[in-house]
């Protein structure tokens, strides 16, 4: 090969090949990131929790003969034997800088013997979720975000059998009260955060998943006692755990 | 043709008032000792009612028959006094009637609205609000403790907005979703609405009220048999309406006692 030809060809090959090693690289950074760590921990309750009064529907028989045989009762407060508290939300409120995609699940509200289920949801903003009814009865959902605030009131009625309805919230919101206002004993919360979360069981037991490494504050909501915060750092590789307790007023 | 209109006439006269003398359609059981006089009263409006009626229509078909053949130059003859005459006579006919219903109707009004509860009447406490009926029994001290309506919280089961820890009275408040009663006792019921316009009817025990929102109202009634009634709303109170309705649980003297106390363990 001639001199200038060689120069040429070598250009050329380094060219492909830097531009290989570019494109390489770049498709590295933009895929995602597997799960790497996660969060989790117990949520106590120090004390007696309050009485939980048991419900009666006796103006809606159809729910009323459903609870006949295990009488419901009211869940503002559920702990366990050995004082797990359910239903706590633990969400990051800051630290969190993740892309937020809006996770795809769809999950659903259902309302089942004139009960929400579950009682507690969380979404992400931007989720989508479907209200159900299983009850022969109709119902109208009432979610009652913060008047004035980004999330909008609305109020549906849902007869038995009507298809389900789809709605989102566009904005963070710790929590939205939901209630129904054909049976007034009906009560439940959305909780709408940024990012990964976690409800504790029966147990108080819950987890946060797909969480990268870095310091974050978690806050734990409980529908009566409010929130606490606790920052907790996740290293990479090293679950991190946060456990949170509530004093019974 | 007239005639035809003369027969048909009297023909639905009288087909129509059949199932009212007949009975076709009884009013549901009478369980309260003021329940006949209401009930008296409706026959006693469905009598003079229907016998006008009746005689108002038979006389219409009577003069069709008469008249509709009129040839040309044939006069109509008018009411004695013409139209002053027919209007004067027809004013003073309805007035009578109906002064007279009203008349007789006094003692079912004043029974069961002018004449305050007696002295030894059962207090119970109801609240309407959309979409239920919640009741409370004042208990052992017989004191109703105070409504605080910033504290009510349906999700707490917190209806009435009773501040247990802070009102002494409240402590041993019983509150319910059915109201139980003991047979053969006078209740007075005290009713106050939560938020609109409601109103409070048990047909068996003849008893109709509204609930108007800021006032406190009251009515007295004695069941007299035992069973399960459907308490009613019947003024339109919003998209729950249909649905809003509490059950009147009517018991002997013991079963009223267990009741009460299954209630309040339930507090």
């Amino acid at each position: 090969m001639t001199k200038p030809n060689r120069a040429r060809a070598i250009a050329i090959v380094s060219a492909i090949l830097l531009l290989t090693l570019v494109v390489t690289l770049s498709q590295r950074r933009v895929k995602a990131a597997p799960p790497e760590g996660g969060i989790s921990g117990t949520i106590k309750l120090e004390g007696t929790a309050p009485h939980q009064r048991p419900i009666d529907m006796s103006k809606e028989p159809a729910c009323a003969a459903v609870h006949k045989a295990n009488p419901v009762t009211t869940e503002n407060v559920v702990a366990g034997q050995d004082g797990g508290l359910k239903n706590v939300v633990v969400y990051i409120s800051e630290g969190w800088s993740g892309a937020a995609e809006a996770a795809t699940a769809t999950p659903t509200w259902d309302q089942k013997g004139c009960q929400y289920i579950p009682h507690v949801m969380g979404l992400d903003v931007n989720q989508h979720f479907k209200v159900t009814n299983s009850d022969p009865t109709s119902h109208n959902i009432h979610p009652m975000p913060k008047p004035g605030g980004p999330n909008h009131e609305w109020n549906k009625s849902q007869p038995s059998g009507a298809p389900p309805i789809d709605a989102v919230w566009g904005t963070e919101e710790v929590a939205i009260h939901v209630k129904c206002n054909i049976h007034p004993w009906m009560s439940g919360y959305m909780v709408v955060v940024k990012g990964p979360y976690g409800i504790s069981d029966e147990k108080g037991a819950y987890k946060i998943e797909n969480l990268p490494p870095g310091n974050y504050t978690l806050t734990a909501w409980q529908e009566t006692y409010g929130t606490q915060t606790q920052k907790v750092t996740v290293a990479a590789g090293k679950p991190a755990s946060a456990n949170f307790s509530f004093k019974a007023k | 043709m007239g005639k035809l209109v003369a027969v048909t006439l009297a023909l639905i006269t009288i087909a129509s008032a059949i199932p009212i003398v007949a009975h076709i359609w009884v009013p549901p059981a009478d369980i309260s000792t003021h329940g006949h006089l209401i009930d008296e009263q409706m026959s006693d409006t469905m009598a003079e009612a229907g016998v006008c009626f009746i005689a108002a229509q038979l006389i219409l078909a009577a003069f069709i028959w008469m008249f509709s053949n009129r040839k040309p130059g044939d006069k109509i003859k008018n009411f004695p006094g013409g139209a002053k005459g027919l209007v004067t006579a027809a004013f003073l006919l309805v007035g009578t009637e109906v002064l007279a219903l009203g008349f007789f109707g006094t003692k079912a009004w004043a029974d069961v609205f002018l004449i305050p509860a007696s002295a030894n009447s059962m207090p119970v406490q109801v609240q309407a609000g959309q979409f239920a009926f919640y009741f409370r029994y004042p208990g052992a001290d017989g004191k109703f403790g105070p409504i605080h309506p910033d504290k009510i919280n349906e999700a707490n089961q917190n209806i009435f907005g009773l501040d247990v820890d802070n009102d002494p009275d409240s402590k041993d408040d019983i509150v319910t979703a059915e109201m139980g009663v003991p047979m053969n006792k006078e209740i007075h019921l005290l009713m106050h609405a939560k938020d609109v316009g409601h109103s409070f009817y048990v047909r068996e025990l003849r008893i109709q009220q509204d609930f108007v929102p800021g006032l406190d109202l009251s009515l007295h009634f004695t069941a007299t048999k035992v069973g399960r009634y459907e308490i009613v709303c019947t003024q339109l109170c919003g998209l729950g309406h249909y649905n809003m309705k509490a059950y009147l649980n009517v018991m002997s003297q013991p079963d009223y006692d267990d009741w009460l106390k299954k209630q309040a363990s339930m507090q």
